[in-house]
């Protein structure tokens, strides 16, 4: 056993490591990425890793691989999951033969998320056990017991770790990894082929596994009662640690019932905490997922607080300063609040794209074209693009989920004839779910222009590979897809290919493609900064500059500031020479010299 | 040893390589260690901050307000928004450089320098300061300005480790071939907190 420091994504992926998993797949999503990324890194010897193109084909390729009995995981943010749920639903009752841990990171607040979504319910809704960890050291030990579960009840188990248990990080014990299990290899039987007979029979034996899984689960560690008084607390996942620390602060004697399966429930373990309190709060983040089954369970005997009654949170994530005065005055203690310091209004830092970020100048020239008609619409995805929603860009006026840009640019086009709708969409977005946007725009003949933003990677979860980039997650080359080839193969007629900071050309490719009647394209293509090395040269303003500033309101860089004088100063240490803003400049005052000069 | 650390900056100031070295020489010495990080959308040029604690594993990976040891300030108004984060006798080493976000040019946002100070001075006794990143180009990088702070932090005596602690865990944590220019840049930060000690 060795000691380390690690983040609860890496101990995820260690602990699976551990469990003797082979085939691992998942897309990449705030904040599950590091899991895939730790396999990646770690080099472990015999275990497949991939980025599939999205979390359908990722948990379709997970899935495959336990049907041949092989240990497999698949990750990703829980909005993945909603894309993924179609395979899921039907998994959970074909089942599988090796172990196959789902994990899904939820996002309480949200962080970097479009929603606040449970898997907990989601797990409930598929009759699929589910763990949640409170902490990095708890989630090594959960794979090991989820892949156990899974294989004992031949059923995917779900993972949930939350952002605070993803990315904080934990003294976890490490054991041995023995390296993966082979596969038994698959079996061909008729029990692979969903048919509705075969259904009807499944979802019973489905509904029947659920009280032997809880009897089960009901003996796991991570499902235990700590005694205390009359009063009790029910916690799930993380909330856990933030009770503990109110607990032995302000030392309050309640009785804690921690959940770490909170479906289904451990409901031998749920009964035992119940007969020995008359009160219980819930405290867990999201939706009133154990509180409900509490509730049931309870039948009245209890009186139980939570969400539903109004003393818990419903949305947001939860800390020590939300639950704190709640349990102080549920315990009957006296709400304790320190004394707070007075400091003068503080910068807002929203997230801007970086210096020298290609979709900065895509933004800009699409917008300069756009000049020539009344009103654009200009529909966004998700990536790092959707920051062009920011003042003085202001290019993104949708945003919805991933690959939804360019059908939502449709319907809009359908109810309002007169406007031009611009879909923007990144590599990686266009891969995962923009193409069959794209059949439905030619195969319906709607004139919207397409904005592919190939930046060569998928940058906003830090630059994983895609089908486009010619290389595999493991590193492997692989036949790089042509996104023109992929656009012209769909029936898009008008496309041109334009490096976004040649400004003139990019913006009279918009105008052609916004005069184009009928669905086209630009695809502008130029790498992400990330993936370039600085170049020699910076842009640096002279004396000519006029103070107006014109730079700074178009187009926005990280790099540009106001000095003292009024005149822009640029930071030398993050430009790239993209030189997009010599485009915006009147007087011609921003001019080329060497860096570290 | 219980302690809790706070490390605040902006995204891209390398805030989470100084938290993992602090979180190794933990582990050296065989202590528990919970640390929570921002991670994702916020990175890119947001305000970003660093929970260490140290020795207790029932804890909040998210030090509470008023409950933080030690504050390692990388920007002047991202060390200002953890004053209340930090218990009431907390010390710090704080960078005085600036970094201004574009909207306040676009006079959509507001920055105060002297009030950020000001307020940093009043309310922290135990408080050092310093210009780091004149420091960290000194030492042949820019971006050796989260190993300048450090190296400032341990020598000024505001961490609860020794200097050769530090330096073990930065051996562990930071690639070969970035050590050199590294190492010279911790020698920079604890040889400056030493002028002022």
């Amino acid at each position: 056993m060795t000691k380390r420091v690690c983040m609860g994504n890496e101990a995820i992926a260690l602990g699976a490591a551990k469990a003797g998993v082979s085939v691992v797949s998942g897309y990449p999503g705030t904040p599950s990425t590091e899991i895939i990324e730790t396999f990646l890194n770690e080099k472990i010897p015999g275990i497949e890793v991939q980025w599939s193109t999205n979390e359908k084909t990722a948990m379709e390729v997970a899935a495959g691989a336990a049907y041949a009995g092989a240990r497999s995981m698949v990750t990703m943010k829980q909005v993945g999951l909603n894309v993924a749920a179609d395979p899921l639903m039907s998994l959970s009752y074909v089942g599988v033969e090796g172990g196959m841990v789902v994990v899904v990171a939820d996002d309480p607040g949200p962080w970097s998320s479009q929603t606040e979504q449970d898997t907990r319910h989601f797990a409930k809704y598929a009759n699929l056990p589910v763990f949640d960890p409170s902490s990095p050291e708890e989630a090594y030990q959960m794979v090991s017991s989820a892949f156990d579960l899974s294989e004992e009840f031949k059923l995917p188990v779900f993972l949930r770790p939350t952002t605070r248990v993803c990315h904080a990080s934990a003294t976890v014990d490490l054991e041995n990894d023995p390296g993966p299990r082979p596969a038994a290899g698959f079996e061909k039987k008729p029990d692979w082929i969903i048919f509705p007979a075969l259904s009807y029979r499944k979802h019973g034996e489905l509904e029947q596994k659920q009280k032997l899984i809880s009897d089960k689960v009901s003996a796991l560690p991570f499902n235990r009662i700590i005694k205390g008084g009359r009063k009790g607390i029910a916690v799930s996942g993380i909330s856990y640690l933030y009770a503990m620390e109110v607990i032995k602060e302000f030392d309050l004697d309640l009785t804690v019932f921690k959940v770490g399966t909170p479906y289904p429930l451990p409901l031998k373990l749920a009964e035992e905490f119940l007969s020995s309190v008359d009160q219980v709060m819930v405290v867990e983040e999201l939706d009133p997922v154990l509180e409900e089954q509490l509730l049931l369970v309870s039948a009245g005997k209890n009186e139980i607080f939570g969400k539903m009654t109004g003393d818990m949170p419903c949305n947001g994530e939860y800390s020590f300063e939300s639950i704190k005065n709640r349990l102080l005055k549920y315990a009957g203690a006296e709400s304790a609040d320190p004394d707070m310091v007075e400091i003068p209004n503080l910068p807002v830092r929203p997230p801007v794209l970086c210096a020298g970020c290609p979709h900065r100048a895509s933004f800009y020239a699409a917008k300069t074209a756009a000049k020539n008609y009344e009103k654009t619409v200009y529909c966004g995805d998700i990536g790092c693009y959707t920051l062009g929603n920011a003042a003085p860009l202001n290019t993104v006026d949708t945003c919805l989920c991933m690959g939804a840009g360019i059908t939502i640019a449709q319907g809009i086009k359908l109810a309002e004839k007169e406007t031009k709708c611009i879909a923007f969409i990144g590599d990686s977005t266009f891969f995962h779910t923009g193409i069959p946007g794209i059949i439905n725009a030619v195969y319906q003949n709607t004139d919207i222009t397409i904005a592919v933003l190939d930046n060569h990677t998928t940058a906003m979860t830090g630059g994983q590979p895609h089908p486009g980039t010619g290389r595999t997650a493991m590193g492997m080359p692989a036949k790089p897809l042509d996104i023109e080839k992929i656009l012209r193969a769909c029936g898009v007629e008008h496309i041109s290919t334009v490096d976004p900071f040649k400004y003139e050309e990019t913006v009279a490719a918009f105008n052609n493609a916004l005069e184009y009647n009928g669905p086209s394209a630009v695809i502008a293509k130029a790498p992400c900064i990330a993936l370039i090395k600085l170049p020699g040269a910076v842009r640096r303003v002279n004396e000519a500059c006029i103070g107006c500033l014109k730079c700074i309101k178009h187009l926005g860089c990280p790099a540009m500031s106001v000095g003292n004088d009024g005149k822009v100063v640029i930071n030398e240490s993050i430009c790239t020479d993209c030189s997009l803003c010599v485009n915006v400049c009147p007087v011609g005052a921003i001019k080329k010299v060497d860096r570290n000069v | 040893m219980f302690s809790s650390i706070v490390i605040a900056g902006v995204g891209g100031q390398g805030t989470l390589l100084a938290s993992k070295i602090l979180s190794e020489a933990a582990q050296r010495r065989g202590l528990f260690v919970r640390t929570s990080e921002t991670i994702g959308m916020a990175q890119r040029g947001g305000s970003v901050s660093s929970h260490i604690r140290i020795g207790s594993q029932n804890v909040s990976p998210v030090i509470p307000l008023r409950h933080a040891d030690v504050l390692i300030g990388f920007e002047l108004a991202e060390a200002a928004r953890q004053l209340n984060r930090l218990k009431p006798d907390a010390s710090a080493v704080v960078n005085v450089d600036c970094i201004v976000p574009t909207n306040v040019a676009l006079r959509q946002g507001e920055y105060h320098c002297d009030g950020y100070l000001s307020a940093i001075k009043k309310n922290i006794r135990n408080g050092f300061y310093l210009n780091a990143a004149p420091m960290a180009t000194e030492a042949g990088d820019a971006r050796t300005l989260n190993i300048v702070l450090l190296g400032f932090s341990v020598g000024a005596g505001i961490l609860p480790f020794e200097e050769d602690e530090i330096r073990e865990a930065m051996e562990c944590c930071i690639k070969p071939k970035l050590l050199e220019i590294n190492r010279k840049a911790f020698l920079l930060g604890t040889g400056a907190a030493r002028k002022q000690l």
